[in-house]
């Protein structure tokens, strides 16, 4: 089936085009673009006054199918997803059981392929059950379907175990994702080390705690000579060291969020525990340097690390309600208000981080770009709509977000994954 | 602002509080037991004031003490804010005593209802008697003092000021003003 | 004098000094009332007040007890245990389950910081802090700077020492909010990994030399060290904090003649201060005890007025 585009205004990482342009799209794969197509009889989406995108890539996903479908499912998060502007969503492991066999990953490929509304791609683990201890059947778990494998939710405390497995990892091809904290600096702390924990009496995480693990891994990676990828980086220090190992060539590759460049620690003196997250919201300085890092490209790509939680487990006391917050369909909305209207970045740069760098991070060939011939995942972006976070408008089965209330402006108008048209505004 | 008619003056308070405090003490036939007790913030003033008449009367003092009755309103309920609580004090026992209440205007009679609950707090008197400055009617509860420094008939929605030296601002008199707001 | 118009009283931080003051100036009629014979007056009668404590306390739980029931409140005591409120049910949940039943205050601790101004939002009841998390223990600190008002006549100009384990410390947080307000000079001081990031920004200096401390001071308020702390590496040992910050007769020695020693209780007595000390002259702490009732009482008083607006017969 056949889908035409009109009047595209074509944003790639590399440019936007200032012509408009029609795009033909047959079989899944863009087929045409050219300055006026003819296509006949078939269905046609016409994009005057808005932009159109490769579309968007999340490299950091909590589906929490199997296991909590009380909080997701693959089905709801794939919606959530396709109404953010996401058409690959990575889906991390940490699920009970955890996706650390052929067999869990076959079963949630199948379920997303039946959904059929985005690519999703699970992460496999690194360590059986996640526990730190055994390293996964890595080619297994490749040759099932993962690009990556991550212990997200832990780092991979152990030195030894995280050598191993990255030298294995470079053999099998298959990239790292290293979620940074070490666990007994971060010591069962629930906001960012600063005078806010102090004035609001919260267990403290010193930013220590990712910024040793970065370290670390940096020189790991190093002695090894070969990649890894760090996931939702949060501080400046840890961006000044991601951005001296790049200069000195080494592979290490970074993913930020949006809380940690809309957001700063400020946010947890309400006490909602939607601001509760993992790693916890920094301060001003360090949302700077974040913003900064996207400039000189010390960070690759953003990630939203959707973490969707049920209000019983959210309505706690916020030492003891769970870490996380809702991200896929905000994500859009807080890129284009806090980073591309704020001339932080560019448009073609939000290509870059949102599709380009992570098609490129995990090596998918025929993604990140509109290009004759690539795969018809697009993203088609109202620029100037303002709209505001409502909680009853999210499609995610947990609504738990700090960011309901919030006015934003930029939003997705159409996200078409496969040729299909997946998601449509009104 | 219309004139206001004043009751009595500085003068007339003198005599009428001297007079109270011979009849207190014809009364009870002597200083005997007796003790008073002054509602803050005037009636308080007023004990005192009875006191020095009864000193100099009878060259000896009785045992004064201070009554808040705050906590005792039967309006606490009705009110926006919680009213100011200040303090009680009574230094001596009242078991067994002839305790003077003493109080500045006898109205509705719901101060000295709270009064007389929060006296049987500290204990048992042999017997209680009501002193006020002024009274002006509209009782709403079966009161009366035993003695009165002047009746003054009122209208409901009329105001008795009583001005004190000690406690109040300006000349110490008697006057009665519209009430404001009704 | 000032009003009375806030609904919750859940730290210092957002009261005035003014209205610091009136809760002060009340809590000392309020002191004469449980001096009495008959300890009780009808300020509250009709009113019920909850205890909903989710994590244990006696003394305050009593304190307030007692409180509630010398103005004839009636007054409920419910415990929950964190586990039973993760069987389902949110703390939320519980709190609104207890509000239907028509109770008009709600005196609240828990263990995790913010939890009485989450309740204090979504409630109509009013809401008293007895104590969150390391946050704040707002009534605790009023009846330390009471009882610091009753024996040395003022609080401003003060030099307050605080010592012990500031990082977990509710009462060194309520303190540090309340004394600084009306004027005193706060010193806090403990080992350096007891002592919470920034703390100066509070206003207060930091010392890690008690000796230091003891010598400047009009007040000492000592705080309670947890035996966790040692297994938790923050102490090395609960010994060489006795000996390094431990207040014994030998260390008061140069300080000043009326110094006043304090602590929120309950103590560990041969740790934070020897057993001469927490029963010597200096000490305090049994009128901490006291004074804390009639601060609660005062709280309570003033809360609870209704809120209608109303005629005030005089």
């Amino acid at each position: 089936m056949a889908l035409l585009i009109k009047n595209a205004k074509i944003v790639n990482a590399d440019k936007i085009h200032s012509q408009a342009r029609d795009i033909l799209i047959e079989k899944g794969v863009i087929v045409q673009i050219a300055a006026s197509i003819d296509a006949g009889d078939v269905k046609t989406i016409d994009a005057k006054d808005k932009l159109v995108m490769p579309g968007l890539i999340d490299l950091h996903v909590h589906l929490r199918e199997p296991g909590r479908e009380d909080k997701e499912t693959i089905e709801t998060g794939s919606r959530a997803a396709a109404k953010g502007g996401f058409t690959t969503i990575m889906c991390m492991p940490n699920t009970t059981p955890v996706i650390d066999s052929a067999m869990i990953v076959d079963s949630v490929i199948r379920e997303a392929n039946r959904v059929g509304l985005v690519n999703v791609i699970p992460v496999g683990a690194i360590s059986r059950g996640q526990k730190g201890e055994e390293l996964v059947d890595v080619f297994e778990l490749k040759a099932s379907g993962c690009h990556a494998l991550s212990d997200d939710g832990k780092t991979v405390f152990n030195s030894k175990l995280l050598y191993l497995a990255l030298q294995y990892a470079k053999m099998a091809d298959i990239l790292l994702i290293e979620h940074c904290q070490d666990p007994h600096l971060s010591g069962g702390g629930v906001m960012n080390e600063g005078f806010n924990s102090t004035l609001l009496g919260l267990k403290p995480d010193p930013g220590i705690s990712e910024t040793a693990i970065v370290a670390r891994d940096i020189e790991i990676a190093h002695y090894l000579n070969t990649k890894i990828h760090f996931a939702h980086i949060s501080l400046k220090r840890s961006v000044e060291l991601i951005r001296q190992a790049k200069k000195q060539g080494i592979a290490v590759t970074a993913e930020t969020c949006p809380q940690y460049f809309s957001l700063t620690d400020d946010a947890v003196k309400s006490f909602d525990t939607n601001t509760k997250v993992n790693p916890p919201l920094r301060s001003k300085e360090d949302v700077e340097a974040i913003k900064k890092a996207f400039k000189d490209g010390a960070i690759d790509c953003i990630t939203t690390d959707h973490a969707p939680h049920t209000p019983e487990d959210k309505e706690a006391g916020f030492d003891t309600a769970p870490f996380g917050m809702i991200g896929l369909e905000t994500a859009v909305g807080l890129v284009i208000t806090e980073l591309v209207d704020s001339e932080i970045i560019t448009w073609p740069q939000m290509v870059e981080k949102m599709s380009k760098r992570p098609a490129e991070i995990i090596g998918l060939k025929t993604k990140g770009e509109i290009k004759e011939g690539m795969d018809a995942d697009i993203t088609i972006i109202d620029p100037e709509k303002e709209w505001e976070v409502r909680r009853e408008d999210f499609v995610s089965k947990s609504k738990n977000s700090p960011f309901i209330g919030k006015k934003l402006k930029g939003c997705v108008d159409a996200t078409i994954y496969g040729g299909k048209v997946v998601f449509q505004g009104k | 602002m219309s004139r206001l008619p004043k009751v009595m003056d500085k003068d007339s308070i003198r005599r009428a509080l001297m007079r109270i405090a011979h009849e207190i003490l014809e009364k009870n036939k002597g200083m005997d037991d007796l003790c008073i007790i002054g509602i803050r913030t005037r009636g308080a003033v007023l004990a005192e004031r009875i006191n020095d008449c009864i000193k100099e009367i009878e060259g000896a003092p009785l045992p004064v003490g201070v009554l808040d009755i705050t906590l005792y309103r039967d309006d606490l309920t009705l009110v926006s804010t919680q009213p100011i609580v200040h303090e009680t004090r009574i230094d001596f026992d009242i078991n067994n005593k002839k305790v003077i209440l003493v109080d500045d205007v006898l109205f509705t009679g719901r101060t000295i209802r709270a009064a007389l609950d929060a006296l049987i707090d500290f204990g048992r008197p042999s017997n209680i008697q009501l002193a006020v400055l002024i009274d002006r009617g509209h009782r709403e509860l079966p009161i009366r003092a035993d003695y009165v420094g002047k009746n003054i008939p009122t209208a409901f929605e009329e105001n008795v000021k009583v001005v004190l030296e000690g406690t109040d601002k300006g000349v110490e008199q008697v006057v009665i003003e519209k009430r404001k707001n009704t | 004098m000032s009003e009375w118009t806030k609904h919750d009283l859940l730290d210092l931080q957002n009261l005035s000094k003014e209205e610091i003051e009136l809760i002060l100036q009340t809590a000392k009629s309020f002191k004469e009332v449980s001096s009495r014979e008959v300890k009780k007056v009808p300020a509250l009668r009709g009113k019920t007040v909850v205890l909903l404590f989710f994590e244990n306390s006696t003394r305050t739980r009593t304190s307030f007890e007692l409180a509630a029931k010398r103005l004839s409140a009636d007054t409920i005591n419910i415990s929950v245990s964190s586990s039973s409120v993760s069987k389902g049910e949110t703390m939320l949940d519980t709190a609104k389950n207890i509000e239907a039943m028509n109770v008009d205050a709600i005196v609240v601790r828990h263990g995790s910081s913010g939890v009485p101004k989450i309740l204090a939002e979504n409630l109509n009841a009013c809401v008293i802090n007895a104590g969150d998390g390391c946050r704040a223990h707002p009534t605790q600190a009023l009846l330390d700077i009471f009882t610091i008002k009753e024996k040395l006549g003022k609080i401003e100009g003060l030099q307050v020492g605080i010592v012990g384990d500031i990082l977990h410390s509710r009462v060194a947080r309520s303190n540090i909010w309340g004394l600084t307000k009306l004027g005193a000079k706060v010193t806090v001081c403990g080992p350096s990994t007891l002592m919470p990031v920034d703390v100066e920004k509070l206003g207060v200096k930091v010392s890690y030399d008690v000796d230091d401390v003891i010598k400047e001071s009009d007040v000492l308020i000592l705080l309670r060290v947890q035996k966790e702390r040692q297994q938790e590496n923050y102490l090395p040992s609960i010994r060489e904090y006795a000996k390094k910050f431990g207040v014994n007769k030998d260390r008061l020695k140069p300080a000043k003649k009326n110094i006043l020693i304090m602590h929120p209780g309950p103590t560990n007595r041969g740790v934070e201060l020897s057993a001469e000390v927490a029963d010597g002259e200096y000490s305090v702490i049994l009128d901490q005890v006291t004074n804390g009732v009639a601060v609660r009482m005062a709280v309570l008083y003033l809360l609870l007025g209704t809120k209608e607006p109303g005629i005030i017969d005089s």
